[in-house]
C-alpha cells in the first residue's frame, strides 16, 4: 500500500499505458473482449483518481502527491509530478471522462483494437499534461497527445463529406480536418517551444516550482536577440505561450481548427477533445502563463479579455447559424471557452483582490462543467447520428414522440450547456461575470449580450430536432437510445445536478487552491 | 591482458567477409546464414562495449595500442569515450538489421555481404581510432565498397551515375582532408600521428584558422553539408536497401564524427573562428532540405533530403560549440542513424512489392504490411522531433544550444520542424492509408518475419532512447565535456 500511496501519480499516469498493452496481446477478431476490456481498464485510472481525490487535503499550501525522479538531466529536466486544487479537478474530469467514451465507443466496427490502444495513449497525454511539474515534461505530453487525436479523427472519423483544397483537388473531410487540427496546432507549440527553450538556457532548469520563483523576477537575460530589452522578450515569450494555448482553448481567431476537427472526429474523439483537450489550453493558462509572467498577464489582460469577448460572441452567432448540428455543438464551445478565457484576463489584471479569485474560481469551474456538458452533448449528437446517418438540423423536425426518453435527456443536457439555474453551467459563469464585472464592465456587459445568444441558438438546436411538425420520414426508423448509451449519459446528468445544486464539494477545493496560488 | 573488444569488433566483419567468399556461390543459405552470425557477433560486442563504458571514469576506455610504422609515427591506437561509443552502437545495430532485410538479394549475395563487411569494418574502424593515419586508412575502406555495392546491386535506371557521383565527391573531400591532416602532421613537430598527442601539440592560432576549413569540409562532405550535398540524395535513391541503410544511417555520421574529431578537437581556435558561417551553411541543410523533401514525389527522394535535414541539425549542434548544442548533436548522430535505417528499411520493402516510389501511386499499405506502417508511423514521429521519441531527446538540447550562441538561427531553423510534419503527415496519409488500388490488390504480400525483426528492433531503440534518455544521454555529455575543456583550454 505504501508503494501504491508514494507513486499514486504514476500510477494514475501511467495505467492507460499498461491497459493499451495488454490490448495489444488481445488477439485482433475479439472485438467484444477488446471492447470490454477496455471498458474494464479504463476504470483504473478513475478509481486511482478518487483514491486521489479523496486523500488530497485542500487546505494545504503547494502541490501534493509530489513524485521526482531523475529524467534528462543534461538539460535540467526532472519527471517531476504534483497535484494540486486545479488540476486535480482536470484529472478527475479526463479519468472520469474516458470509461464513458469508451463505453460510447463500443458502436465502433472498424479496427477496434487500434482504437481502444490510441484512446489510452490520448489520454496518458491528456493526463501527464495535468499532472507535470516540469515545464519540459509538461510540453511532451503537450505534444504527444497530438498524435493519438490525430489518427482517431483520421482512421475513425466521418466517413462522409468532401472538402477542396487549393489546386481544386479534393480530399476527404476528414483527412483534411486531422491535418489542419495537426499542423495547426504545432504551428502554434513552435513558439511555445522557443520560449520554453529560451527559459532554460536563462535559468538552467525547467522544474515549475523554481521557474515560479526565479523567472518573473528576472532582469538579465544571456545573449538577447538584437538587443532587445528584457520587458520586450518577455513580452515576446509571453505571446508565444499564450498563443500555444489560445490556439487549443480556442480564442477568437485562433478557433478555426476546432469546427473541423469536431465535426469529422468520431463521437467519443469529439467527446474528448470537447471535454477534455480544450482544457489543456485554460489550463496552461492557469498553470503557466500566469504565475511566470505576472507582470505581461496583466499588462496584455486587456487585449486578452477582448479576445475572449469576441469568441463568446462570434461563437454564440456561428453556432446559431450552423445547419449541421454537430457543428453548433462545436462553436458552442468556442463560445463557452470564451468565459474561461475571461475569468482568466479578468483575474490577471486585478491579480489578488477577491473579484479575481471570484471570476478564476468561475473560469475552473467553468473548465470542468463544460467538459460535462460538451461531452455530452457531442454524445448525444453522435446518437441521433448513428441512427439517422445525418446532422443536417432541416432533416429533422418533432421527434420528441417518436424518442421521448433522448428527447428528455438531450432537453436537460442543452439546459445545462445554456446555464439554467439548477445546472451546473449556471453556477461558473455567474462566477465568471460576477467576478469579472468589476474589473472589465464592458466586456463583461458585452459578454452577457452572448449568453443571450446562447439561450438562442440552443433553443434553436432543440427546436430543429424536437419540436415543430413531425417529419414522417423517421417513423419506423428511429430507435429510442439504449441501455448502454443511458449508462454513458447518465453519470453526467448527475455530475450537472449536483453540482448545480451542491456546488460545494468541488468550489471548496478549487477556491482553496485559486486563494493559494493567486 | 583484456580482451581485445574494439579490435575484435573492428575485425568481425572484414573476417565474416572472408570467410563468406569462401563459401561456394551456389550455396546463398550458407552465406545468408554465416553474415547473419557475424552481424549478431557484432552486434553483441558493439553492446557489450557500450554497456561496458564506465561513464562515471569518463575519458578514453578500452584502449588498445601497438605500434605499426614506428618511422612515421603511425600506430594502430584505438579506444572510446562518450561520443563514439553510441556511435558503434549504431553500426552495430545497423549492421544487424541491414543483414536482416537483406535476406532476399539474390544476384550473387556472397559478393554483396562480402563488400558490406568490408564496408563496415572501415565504419567500425574509423569509429574507434585515436591515430590519424588510421583513421584515414579505415575511412577509404569504408568509402571504396560503397562505390561496388551501389553500381553493380544499385537501382538500374541512375546506379552508375549515382555511384560516380558519390565516390568522387567522398574521395575529393577525403583527399582535401588529408592535405590538412599531412599540415598538422608536419607543422606539431612531434613527428606522430597519434591524436592524443595532436590534442596537446598547442598548433599556433593562425594555423588552425587557416587549416580548419580543409579537414573540416573535406569530411564535412560525407556529412552532407550544403552546399556538398547533393551527392547524397542520389546515392541514397540509387543504393540498395541494406547500403542507404548503411550509407545514411551510419556513413553519413563518419562524416561528421570526423569533421568533429580531427576538426573542432585538433584545431578547436580554427573551429571558434570558422563555426559563426558555417552555422548559416547548417542552417540552410535544416530548412532547405526538409523544403525540397516535401516536394519529392520519389518516395526514397524524401527519405534522403530527410537526411540532409537532419544531418544539418548534427552540424549546427556542433557549430554552436555549446554544451547543450554537442550533446544534442551526439545524440542526433545515433538516433538519426537508427531513425534513417528504419526509413531505408520501410522503404525498401514497399518498392519491393509495389516496384514504384512514386508517392501518387502509393495507397493502401496499411492493409496488407500493418507493422510496416506502425514502424514508419514511429520513424517519422522521430523525424518530426515529437516528444517521446529520441528525435526530441537529440533536437531539444540542439536548439536550446543555438539559443544560447544565434537566438535568431534558432528560430529560423524552428520552420523546419512543421515542414516536417507536413511531409511525414503528407506521406503517412498517401502511402499506407487510404484504400489500395487494383494494380497492387493481391500482388503485394506481407513482409517476413526477419523484416519484422528487424522493423522491431530499430522502432524499439528510438522509442526506448525516447522514453528513457538516461541510457544515452549522460555518455555523450562526458564526451562533450572532453571537447569542451579542448575548446576552452586552447
Amino acid at each position: 500500500m505504501d508503494f501504491i500511496a508514494s507513486h499514486l501519480l504514476t500510477l494514475i499516469l501511467f495505467s492507460p499505458v499498461l491497459a493499451a498493452v495488454i490490448l495489444f496481446f488481445i488477439p485482433r477478431d475479439q472485438d467484444d473482449l477488446v471492447r470490454w476490456g477496455a471498458f474494464v481498464f479504463s476504470f483504473i485510472p478513475f478509481v486511482l483518481s478518487l483514491a486521489l481525490w479523496f486523500g488530497f487535503d485542500a487546505g494545504q499550501a503547494g502541490f501534493q502527491f509530489e513524485e521526482k525522479a531523475i529524467w534528462y538531466a543534461a538539460i535540467g529536466s526532472s519527471y517531476h509530478l504534483g497535484v494540486d486544487g486545479i488540476s486535480i479537478t482536470m484529472v478527475l474530469l479526463t479519468t472520469l471522462l474516458t470509461p464513458l467514451a469508451v463505453l460510447a465507443s463500443f458502436s465502433i466496427k472498424e479496427n477496434v483494437k487500434a482504437y481502444m490502444m490510441l484512446f489510452f495513449l490520448l489520454e496518458l497525454g491528456m493526463l501527464g499534461v495535468f499532472l507535470s511539474l516540469d515545464l519540459l515534461l509538461f510540453f511532451v505530453f503537450w505534444e504527444f497527445g497530438l498524435v493519438p487525436m490525430y489518427f482517431l479523427i483520421n482512421q475513425w472519423g466521418s466517413e462522409k463529406g468532401e472538402r477542396e483544397i487549393w489546386g481544386g483537388r479534393k480530399i476527404p473531410a476528414r483527412t483534411y480536418a486531422s491535418f489542419k487540427f495537426m499542423i495547426y496546432t504545432m504551428a502554434g507549440s513552435l513558439g511555445l517551444l522557443l520560449a520554453i527553450q529560451m527559459i532554460g538556457v536563462a535559468v538552467r532548469t525547467y522544474d515549475m516550482t523554481q521557474l515560479f520563483l526565479i523567472w518573473p523576477g528576472l532582469r538579465e537575460l544571456p545573449n538577447v536577440p538584437l538587443g532587445l530589452s528584457i520587458s520586450v522578450v518577455k513580452s515576446i515569450a509571453f505571446w508565444a505561450f499564450a498563443i500555444a494555448f489560445a490556439i487549443k482553448v480556442p480564442v477568437w481567431p485562433f478557433h478555426t481548427w476546432l469546427p473541423d476537427a469536431h465535426t469529422e472526429a468520431p463521437t467519443a474523439g469529439s467527446m474528448i477533445l470537447a471535454g477534455v483537450l480544450l482544457k489543456l489550453g485554460a489550463y496552461g493558462f492557469l498553470r503557466l502563463v500566469l504565475p511566470l509572467y505576472p507582470v505581461e498577464a496583466k499588462y496584455f489582460a486587456g487585449a486578452l479579455g477582448f479576445l475572449a469577448v469576441m469568441a463568446i460572441i462570434f461563437g454564440a452567432f456561428a453556432s446559431y447559424g450552423q445547419n449541421d448540428f454537430k457543428r453548433l455543438v462545436a462553436y458552442s464551445s468556442v463560445n463557452h471557452m470564451g468565459f474561461v478565457v475571461l475569468g482568466i484576463a479578468a483575474a490577471a489584471f486585478a491579480s489578488g483582490t477577491q473579484d479575481a479569485r471570484i471570476a478564476l474560481n468561475g473560469a475552473v469551474l467553468q473548465m470542468f462543467n463544460h467538459g460535462l456538458s460538451a461531452a455530452g452533448m457531442f454524445f448525444l449528437v453522435g446518437v441521433i447520428y448513428e441512427r439517422t446517418h445525418t446532422r443536417n438540423l432541416d432533416e429533422f423536425g418533432g421527434l420528441f414522440p417518436l424518442v421521448p426518453v433522448y428527447g428528455g435527456i438531450l432537453m436537460f443536457t442543452s439546459m445545462a450547456s445554456l446555464g439554467l439555474p439548477g445546472l451546473n453551467g449556471f453556477i461558473s459563469e455567474f462566477l465568471v461575470v460576477r467576478g469579472a464585472w468589476p474589473i472589465f464592465t464592458l466586456y463583461t456587459a458585452l459578454a452577457m449580450i452572448g449568453l443571450l445568444f446562447t439561450g438562442l441558438y440552443i433553443l434553436r438546436g432543440l427546436k430543429q430536432v424536437l419540436q415543430g411538425p413531425l417529419n414522417e420520414h423517421w417513423v419506423g426508423h428511429l430507435t429510442e437510445i439504449n441501455t448502454r448509451e443511458i449508462f454513458v449519459i447518465v453519470p453526467l446528468m448527475i455530475l450537472m445536478l449536483w453540482i448545480g445544486i451542491w456546488p460545494g464539494w468541488i468550489l471548496d477545493v478549487i477556491n482553496k487552491a485559486v486563494v493559494m496560488l493567486f | 591482458m583484456q580482451f581485445p573488444i574494439l579490435s575484435v569488433i573492428i575485425f568481425t566483419p572484414i573476417v565474416a567477409a572472408v570467410l563468406i567468399l569462401f563459401i561456394p556461390a551456389e550455396r546463398k543459405t550458407e552465406v545468408r546464414m554465416t553474415a547473419l552470425a557475424a552481424a549478431t557477433f557484432a552486434l553483441l560486442l558493439s553492446l557489450w562495449a557500450y554497456f561496458s563504458y564506465d561513464v562515471s571514469a569518463g575519458g578514453y576506455q578500452l584502449l588498445e595500442k601497438y605500434t605499426w610504422l614506428p618511422a612515421l609515427g603511425i600506430s594502430y591506437q584505438v579506444g572510446i569515450d562518450g561520443m563514439n561509443a553510441p556511435l558503434i552502437l549504431l553500426t552495430g545495430v545497423v549492421m544487424f538489421t541491414g543483414v536482416l532485410i537483406s535476406w532476399g538479394i539474390d544476384d550473387r549475395p556472397r559478393e554483396f555481404f562480402a563488400f558490406l563487411f568490408i564496408l563496415a569494418t572501415g565504419v567500425f574502424g574509423v569509429f574507434v581510432a585515436l591515430d590519424l593515419f588510421m583513421l584515414f586508412f579505415f575511412y577509404e575502406i569504408a568509402v571504396f565498397p560503397m562505390y561496388l555495392l551501389i553500381a553493380i546491386w544499385g537501382w538500374k535506371e541512375t546506379r552508375e551515375y549515382a555511384a560516380m557521383k558519390l565516390t568522387l565527391y567522398l574521395f575529393i573531400g577525403s583527399v582535401i582532408a588529408l592535405v590538412g591532416a599531412l599540415a598538422m602532421y608536419f607543422s606539431s613537430g612531434l613527428g606522430t600521428f597519434d591524436m592524443l598527442a595532436l590534442e596537446q601539440a598547442g598548433f599556433s592560432t593562425r594555423f588552425q584558422q587557416i587549416w580548419f576549413p580543409f579537414v573540416f569540409f573535406g569530411f564535412a562532405v560525407l556529412g552532407g553539408i550544403f552546399p556538398f550535398h547533393n551527392w547524397s540524395p542520389d546515392g541514397h535513391v540509387a543504393a540498395p536497401t541494406a547500403v542507404s541503410m548503411f550509407h545514411a544511417g551510419v556513413l553519413m555520421k563518419l562524416g561528421a564524427f570526423a569533421a568533429l574529431r580531427v576538426g573542432i578537437m585538433l584545431m578547436p581556435e580554427g573551429a571558434k573562428m570558422h563555426m559563426p558561417w558555417i552555422i548559416l551553411l547548417s542552417l540552410v541543410n535544416v530548412v532547405y532540405g526538409a523544403y525540397i523533401a516535401s516536394v519529392q514525389n520519389d518516395f526514397k527522394y524524401v527519405i534522403g533530403f530527410s537526411s540532409v535535414s537532419h544531418m544539418g541539425l548534427v552540424a549546427m549542434g556542433f557549430a554552436t560549440l555549446t554544451r547543450n548544442g554537442m550533446i544534442g548533436a551526439g545524440v542526433q548522430m545515433f538516433s538519426h542513424g537508427v531513425m534513417t535505417a528504419l526509413f531505408f528499411a520501410v522503404v525498401g520493402m514497399v518498392y519491393d512489392q509495389a516496384h514504384t516510389r512514386d508517392i501518387p501511386r502509393l495507397s493502401g499499405f496499411r492493409k496488407v504490411m500493418p507493422l510496416v506502417a506502425v514502424a514508419f508511423i514511429v520513424g517519422g514521429l522521430v523525424s518530426m522531433g515529437m516528444p517521446g521519441f529520441s528525435g526530441f531527446i537529440a533536437e531539444f538540447p540542439i536548439f536550446m544550444g543555438v539559443w544560447e550562441s544565434h537566438p535568431w538561427i534558432a528560430i529560423v531553423a524552428a520552420i523546419s520542424i512543421v515542414i516536417t510534419a507536413s511531409y511525414i503527415i503528407r506521406i503517412i496519409g498517401k502511402v499506407f492509408f487510404g484504400t489500395i488500388p487494383e494494380e497492387f490488390d493481391h500482388h503485394v504480400h506481407d513482409v517476413t518475419v526477419l523484416d519484422k525483426v528487424a522493423l522491431v528492433f530499430l522502432s524499439g531503440i528510438l522509442i526506448i532512447v525516447g522514453v528513457y534518455p538516461s541510457i544515452m544521454v549522460p555518455m555523450v555529455e562526458s564526451g562533450v565535456d572532453k571537447i569542451l575543456a579542448l575548446l576552452g583550454g586552447a
